[in-house]
């Protein structure tokens, strides 16, 4: 007690001291203060860094072409937006609360859609559960499932939430590295020739492992995981009796004939399985933010205990919306007017126009197969211009993404940010671009590659 | 089994294993094998998974029931709310991400408007977060700030998520019971409910991280007065203990009344996270749009929590919102203000209600705020023998009775308690009356034919 009120004491005199004329003693205040007990709690400890605000702030300082967010720069199809005015203009009860669980036509369609996809009786009270987008998801999931001491298997390069989320639930991650082989000479490498290695993979499992966290088709690299490379995921789940959490948001996002395979299909994972969506990423309206996890009630029932202590609800207008486009897409499934087909169909080429334009500066694309992203290797620029502006200790990606947001007028991500600290400085040689733009934000990359590309000229 | 896997895992077996797992047989494990050898879930929500609103929800469903259980509203929000939210939906920009600790025309409005209340500049990047309702901030600010081994003061009866989001956190809940002076001849009021003082000083300790403060209250509808939040504050300040303020329901406040806030007092802004609800603000709960305010050294560890959690909340609606709140905060004096206008509509509903639960011969405590109002129902002495389940407290058996039998749902009040204290609280029971006006008659039709069949 004298403590705290010696604290005050001294905090007042200090404020005395530094009063400015007609500045209030409240204000004052206010800005002074700070409490004597330890602040944040610990498990906050070391995840409240965040990547994604200084390269943001930098890429809205500049006049650039942003290609590092990781959102569409159109809009919803009409059919979603037309949905959304729906869910406005009906009964204006839809203001209101809807069940905790989910809004009760979008979980009946959840598991109706899904039930379908993955070959399982999908029960939209039981095995269905509606989150604040795939993130959402991800929380709930791992606060239901990692506890103390549990340690949890993250591939990298990995979705950056995955490790503090792990964290946060007192989990301890462990990393396993997704490795390109060796390309030919002059050929572009491709998100397919990334892999772990099975031996690798094996002995990271231990009789503390809970949980893996998968994520197919992978953000930052693009790679759609084959089916053997799930059944090997898969069979080790099952021999050291370990939870999947598959982080399936961009499952429509495949291209070049890739098949999207949802692990919890295969033979013995249902029951181990909580599998991740996102109608941000399906419907192109990350706004939404409306997402989902699925998953036998064995699991779901301790998501269901969480969700019911954080937020209890999801908005609910947001949520019939996303009923009604999964309405519409069931009724077009497959064909060539369902949005999942022509939404592919379209970001393809988007693709591949960014793979072609980005190799003329000397950036080496790696061509993805799937996801919203590719990452360019920028060993050429490291070894030409080594010392870029930056901390001592910063990667060179990082270095390289600036000096290119100021001087290029191009924005993307380090790739960097998706590897855990220790081999960070393995990795600082690619950076990732997002390719869901506008024909017109990819004719501005261009515009801005050429000037590059004349500046490179001697 | 284990041992088996070790084995398998270490270096000398590797190539074995290789060969086994490649042929892609599983070794000898069924095929549906089942978790069984784990316990699945985390520790943190250990006996958290029941909750009273699923059961109450489910019960009230029935269509031919009058529902004054649940806290929504049936009435429309304002006309304008929804106009916003229409024009919104179609700019296609705001289709997507907005800025993770709230959209900036958003905050910039919140802050403008609570500006007013705190005779100081709230920089709306520093000191606000836009979350999942109220219930998001209540859940940052629990998970940001509160640590295992903390002990948090709950004031009971609380809104029921308290408990549980504070035992989540790995802390202790400090229950203590708001107790009603005696009342003969006047109405009984919600101001009559206080806190002992020497009692409350009692529960404080070095341990005591925050203490959760709800006013208006839910479910008494009490507004705290000055004198009783300088308590509050003297105790916070003297144990150096944070305050987390739910004042979801400040706008509703009835007359003769006035919502303080307790981060305006001295002392108090430093260590006061206050929330708030546009939910509650504009009859909008299915928006699910809340903020946190106060002090940056705070508000920086709900972000931390913000962003490892839902990192944004949907833009679409927060956008509307911004331009809902632009509309009242230019008339805050005006009576078509929705600030001052709903009040107003609630206070006559409140003052409806409070008559016809009287003519039922119930004492119904008259709610200064909020749009709850809690009655004693044990003097009805209602026949609850065919309600089975004999350990549920009283006012749980005589809601199921109510509703199976006079097709009219509420929410009891023990719900609102701790386990241990449950009986104190089980004669009361909640009804919630932000209802249009044929809910009402539907109620008063239902009432008026009970107080007959009583008669």
């Amino acid at each position: 007690m004298f403590r705290n009120v010696t604290a005050i004491h001294l905090h007042l005199a200090g404020v005395f001291q530094r009063k400015k004329a007609g500045t209030s003693l409240a204000r004052c205040l206010h800005q002074t203060f700070a409490m004597a007990k330890r602040l944040p709690a610990r498990r906050l400890d070391g995840i409240d860094h965040n990547p994604w605000v200084e390269f943001g702030k930098m890429a809205s300082e500049y006049d650039v072409v942003n290609l590092g967010q990781g959102f569409p720069d159109f809009p919803p199809p009409d059919f979603a937006v037309q949905a959304f005015q729906n869910a406005l203009s009906s009964d204006f009860m839809l203001n209101q609360y809807t069940k905790a669980f989910g809004y009760p036509p979008l979980t009946k369609i959840l598991a109706s859609f899904f039930g379908k996809l993955l070959e399982q009786e999908i029960d939209p009270l039981k095995n269905v559960l509606v989150t604040v987008g795939a993130y959402g998801a991800l929380f709930t999931a791992f606060q239901a499932l990692v506890d103390e001491g549990d340690e949890v298997i993250i591939i990298e390069p990995f979705f950056d939430c995955y490790e503090p989320m792990t964290l946060m639930a007192g989990g301890r991650p462990v990393f396993v590295t997704l490795k390109p082989s060796p390309t030919q000479d002059g050929e572009l490498d491709s998100a397919s020739n990334w892999q772990l290695d099975p031996t690798e993979l094996a002995s990271k499992f231990t009789s503390r492992t809970k949980a893996l966290i998968l994520n197919t088709p992978n953000n930052p690299v693009g790679k759609v995981f084959s089916k053997a490379e799930l059944e090997l995921v898969a069979s080790l789940c099952q021999q050291h009796d370990v939870i999947c959490i598959s982080d399936e948001v961009y499952q429509w996002l495949v291209y070049d004939g890739h098949q999207h395979v949802s692990i919890a299909s295969l033979p013995g994972m249902w029951e181990r399985t909580v599998t991740i969506g996102s109608a941000g990423k399906s419907f192109s309206a990350t706004g939404w933010k409306v997402g989902w996890a699925l998953g036998p009630d064995s699991l779901m029932k301790h998501l269901r205990t969480v969700h019911q202590n954080t937020v209890y609800h999801c908005p609910t207008q947001g949520q019939a919306a996303v009923a009604q486009s999964f309405q519409h897409e069931q009724l077009h499934f497959g064909q060539p007017s369902s949005y999942f087909v022509q939404l592919p169909q379209a970001v393809w080429r988007y693709r591949d126009h960014m793979v072609r334009s980005l190799q003329s500066v000397g950036l080496r694309p790696v061509v993805p197969q799937g996801s919203y992203f590719l990452i360019a290797d920028i060993s050429d620029f490291k070894s030409k211009m080594p010392d870029l502006p930056g901390d001592v200790d910063e990667p060179y990606d990082r270095r390289f993404v600036k000096w290119m947001i100021r001087n290029k007028g191009l924005a993307a991500i380090p790739v960097s940010v998706f590897y855990s600290r220790p081999h960070q400085k393995h990795f600082d040689h690619y950076v990732r671009f997002c390719f869901v733009k506008d024909e017109s934000t990819l004719q501005a990359m261009d515009e801005k590659l050429r000037k590059w590309k004349d500046e490179l000229r001697p | 089994m284990f041992l088996a896997q070790r084995r398998l895992c270490s270096l000398d077996s590797r190539a074995k294993f290789l060969k086994t797992i490649s042929s892609s047989k599983i070794l000898g494990l069924p095929t549906s094998a089942k978790m069984s050898l784990k316990i699945i879930n985390a520790k943190r929500i250990e006996g958290l998974d029941s909750n009273v609103w699923i059961e109450f929800t489910k019960l009230a469903a029935d269509p031919s029931v009058v529902n004054l259980g649940q806290g929504l509203p049936d009435i429309s929000p304002p006309i304008y709310v929804k106009e916003k939210l229409s024009e919104i939906a179609a700019i296609d920009s705001l289709n997507q991400y907005t800025r993770g600790f709230g959209h900036p025309s958003l905050v910039k409005a919140l802050a403008c408007l609570y500006e007013k209340f705190y005779q100081n500049q709230i920089n709306p990047n520093k000191e606000i977060l836009v979350t999942v309702g109220a219930y998001g901030s209540l859940f940052n600010a629990i998970q940001g700030l509160i640590d295992e081994g903390d002990e948090v003061i709950i004031i009971m009866p609380f809104y029921d998520c308290y408990e549980p989001m504070v035992r989540m956190a790995g802390a202790t809940p400090v229950f203590i019971p708001l107790r009603s002076k005696p009342v003969d001849g006047k109405k009984w009021s919600s101001s009559d409910w206080t806190l002992d003082p020497q009692e409350l000083a009692s529960k404080f300790n070095s341990k005591t991280k925050a203490i959760i403060l709800n006013t208006p209250h839910n479910p008494i509808g009490k507004v705290y007065t000055k004198e009783e939040l300088q308590v509050i504050a003297d105790l916070c300040i003297k144990y150096d203990t944070l305050c987390i303020s739910d004042e979801v329901y400040e706008w509703l406040v009835y007359t003769g009344n006035k919502h303080l806030k307790i981060a305006t007092f001295p002392g108090m802004w430093e260590r006061t996270i206050t929330i708030g609800s546009a939910g509650k603000t504009f009859s909008v709960t299915g928006w699910k749009l809340g903020w946190s305010i106060g002090p940056h050294h705070l508000i920086k560890h709900l972000q931390t929590v913000q962003q490892n959690t839902i990192y944004t909340c949907a833009t679409p609606l927060q956008e509307a919102l911004a331009q809902a709140f632009w509309i009242d905060i230019k008339r805050m004096d005006d009576p078509e203000c929705y600030f001052n206008s709903l009040p107003k509509e609630l206070e006559v509903k409140r003052d409806r209600m409070v008559h016809l639960l009287e003519s039922l011969g119930l004492k119904p405590i008259v709610p200064d705020g909020g749009y709850f109002i809690i009655a004693d129902v044990s003097l009805l002495d209602a026949d609850l023998s065919d309600m089975k389940d004999s350990n549920e407290p009283y006012d749980y058996k005589f809601v199921k009775w109510m509703t199976k039998n006079k097709k009219l749902s509420a929410i009891p009040v023990s719900a609102f308690c701790n386990a241990e204290t449950k009986l104190q609280f089980e004669k009361f029971v909640r009804f919630c009356f932000i209802k249009k006006d044929s809910t009402l008659d539907a109620a008063e039709e239902i009432i008026k034919a009970w107080t007959r069949q009583k008669s």
